[in-house]
């Protein structure tokens, strides 16, 4: 398969880890406790002045919160397949962060297969590929296989 | 904070015509001049709308529109906002006018847009939240607009066909507005036969890029009474809200809402403020708005709007859009000019364009979409980035 010719490299650097357990790299506010999606892309909470930011894996588990595609494709600097798939994206909320993330659900999944409250975990997938690397991203997958089966 | 007067108003109609948006601004400027009878040269401060799409004479904009009318030692600024621009620009001249540095300011905004979605510039830019979206999700404005649709959907019921009534009512106040882009009235079957773009969503109800023009006229209501005018339609209230910490709405260009492990989210939203802020300063409330103008990128956020300004309850926009309360003949109609769904977006005009809407509805010159006996009226506006803007009119 050319699966195992590839190398796989994150399309940019500091957003998740990659291994069998992915979890994406957050921020922790030292003082006011908050988190935050990209760890240095975060708003401050104005009550805590100064407060420092350490790397923390956040949770990896989460809930639908909303969902919805792009049937188009989406213009550059997103990379399209070609011919183009279109990509199903969800807003995922984090019970421990309080938070909500988006992302692509992986590959496989249609807007009809999701539902708000329906728990998902993070993994990577394939954002786009050329003769050398695979180009990796976060993607939201349904954790129970059999509410896709309940659906259908 | 003491009213300010609007003197005239002009648009450049909305439309795809692929010329320099100098001439859109040009062409709304003078309109705005011709209406409030002043001539350029008795203008005393020029406020421009910036586009970041057209090259540095768009981050220029004020002196650009300057140049284009004939540069004569105007005062000049320029300002950016994302779609909440315009009311940017317009709260500048009213800072110019209330602080006395000028009695007469012209507001201008235009924009050539490109087809398709709208995109970050060129180049690679790993910390910006607004190049991230597109790069590493794909997550396009319309994304934004489908997830909060469905949210709708799921948290009050709403239905695609609710989504598809809102763009039924607004493209029957097109009709009627020669400076919208689209004046076709569309059926539902014509909404439900267009393609979906970001589900729930479908191509007929997210609003497409346009090119476009807008300006206005305002200045001291003493400078309006020297000219003879003795009661004008005036601004009561702007409102240029950023949120609070923490928000909890996942909102465009972010990848991620703020937290809210620690810190309780505000009572008041994010969007809701922005209403609350011009109640507050023009010292009314929603109970007294006759008519609004609000920013429906996409059609279900025209109903997000109503709770939003308070027209109704939350969970109740579409029973108020579904018994005729916001069209034209209701009790408060909303988007008479056919809104973003029949324009499409000009972003640095558009937040003017509201006005210069507003201010034909209270002056009693809106013609076949005149809302009857329209005295107070409100604009609302979002800007990516942390911009909310509303305009409150009154006469």
């Amino acid at each position: 398969m050319t699966k195992d010719t590839k190398i796989e490299v994150p399309a940019v650097e500091g957003f998740f880890t990659i291994e069998e357990e992915t979890h994406l790299i957050g921020g922790r506010f030292k003082k006011s406790g908050s988190y935050c999606f990209p760890k240095s892309l975060g708003g401050s909470d104005p009550d805590f002045p100064e407060d420092e930011i350490e790397e923390v894996l956040l949770s990896r588990v989460g809930k639908i919160w909303s969902y919805t595609n792009s049937a188009y494709p989406p213009p550059p600097p997103f990379i399209a397949a070609e011919p183009y798939v279109p990509i199903v994206i969800a807003a995922v909320e984090l019970e421990e962060e309080k938070m909500v993330i988006i992302g692509q659900v992986v590959n496989g999944y249609s807007v009809e297969d999701l539902s708000v409250g329906m728990p998902v975990e993070v993994k990577v997938g394939t954002l786009y590929e050329d003769s050398e690397y695979r180009y990796l991203t976060w993607m939201w997958k349904p954790l129970f296989e059999e509410q896709k089966q309940d659906k259908n | 904070m003491e009213d300010i007067a609007i003197l005239g108003v002009g648009m450049h109609p909305w439309g795809k015509w692929g010329r320099n948006f100098v001439e859109y601004g040009t062409v709304a400027a003078r309109k705005a001049l011709d209406d409030a009878q002043l001539e350029w040269s008795e203008i005393g401060f020029i406020s421009g709308a910036i586009t970041v799409r057209c090259g540095y004479p768009g981050y220029v904009a004020g002196s650009t529109m300057a140049r284009a009318l004939g540069f004569n030692g105007t005062q000049v600024a320029s300002s950016y906002a994302a779609c909440a621009s315009g009311a940017t620009a317009l709260s500048v001249a009213r800072g110019q006018i209330l602080s006395g540095a000028c009695d007469v300011a012209l507001v201008v905004g235009a924009d050539t847009t490109p087809d398709g979605f709208l995109a970050p510039n060129d180049g690679i830019r790993t910390d910006d939240t607004d190049w991230l979206r597109f790069h590493m999700v794909g997550a396009t404005n319309p994304v934004y607009f489908g997830l909060h649709a469905r949210r709708r959907m799921e948290m009050y019921g709403a239905t695609q066909e609710d989504f598809a009534l809102v763009k039924v009512k607004n493209s029957k106040h097109a009709v009627f507005n020669e400076n919208a882009r689209f004046n076709k009235e569309y059926a539902l079957e014509d909404i439900s036969a267009s393609p979906v773009v970001s589900d729930p969503l479908r191509l007929l109800e997210i609003c497409t890029t346009s090119d476009g023009g807008a300006a206005v006229v305002v200045s001291s209501l003493d400078y309006a009474k020297s000219l003879g005018v003795d009661n004008p339609v005036r601004i009561s209230a702007i409102a240029l809200n950023t949120p609070t910490y923490p928000d909890p709405l996942i909102d465009l260009p972010y990848l991620a809402t703020d937290s809210s492990a620690n810190t309780v989210p505000n009572e008041i939203g994010f969007k809701e403020s922005i209403g609350e802020h011009v109640y507050e300063e023009a010292g009314i409330g929603p109970e007294d708005v006759d008519v609004a103008e609000v920013y429906d990128l996409a059609s279900s956020m025209e109903l997000d709007w109503y709770e939003q300004l308070g027209f109704c309850q939350l969970g109740e926009a579409e029973s108020l859009l579904r018994d005729g309360s916001t069209s034209i003949g209701g009790r408060i109609p909303v988007n008479p000019s056919g809104g973003l769904g029949a324009f499409g977006e000009a972003v640095p005009a558009q937040a003017i364009a509201q006005v210069c809407e507003l201010n034909w509805q209270l002056a009693q010159q809106a013609g076949k979409r005149q809302v009857k006996d329209a005295r107070i009226g409100i604009t609302a506006n979002q800007g990516l980035f942390g911009h909310g803007s509303s305009v409150l009119l009154r006469r």
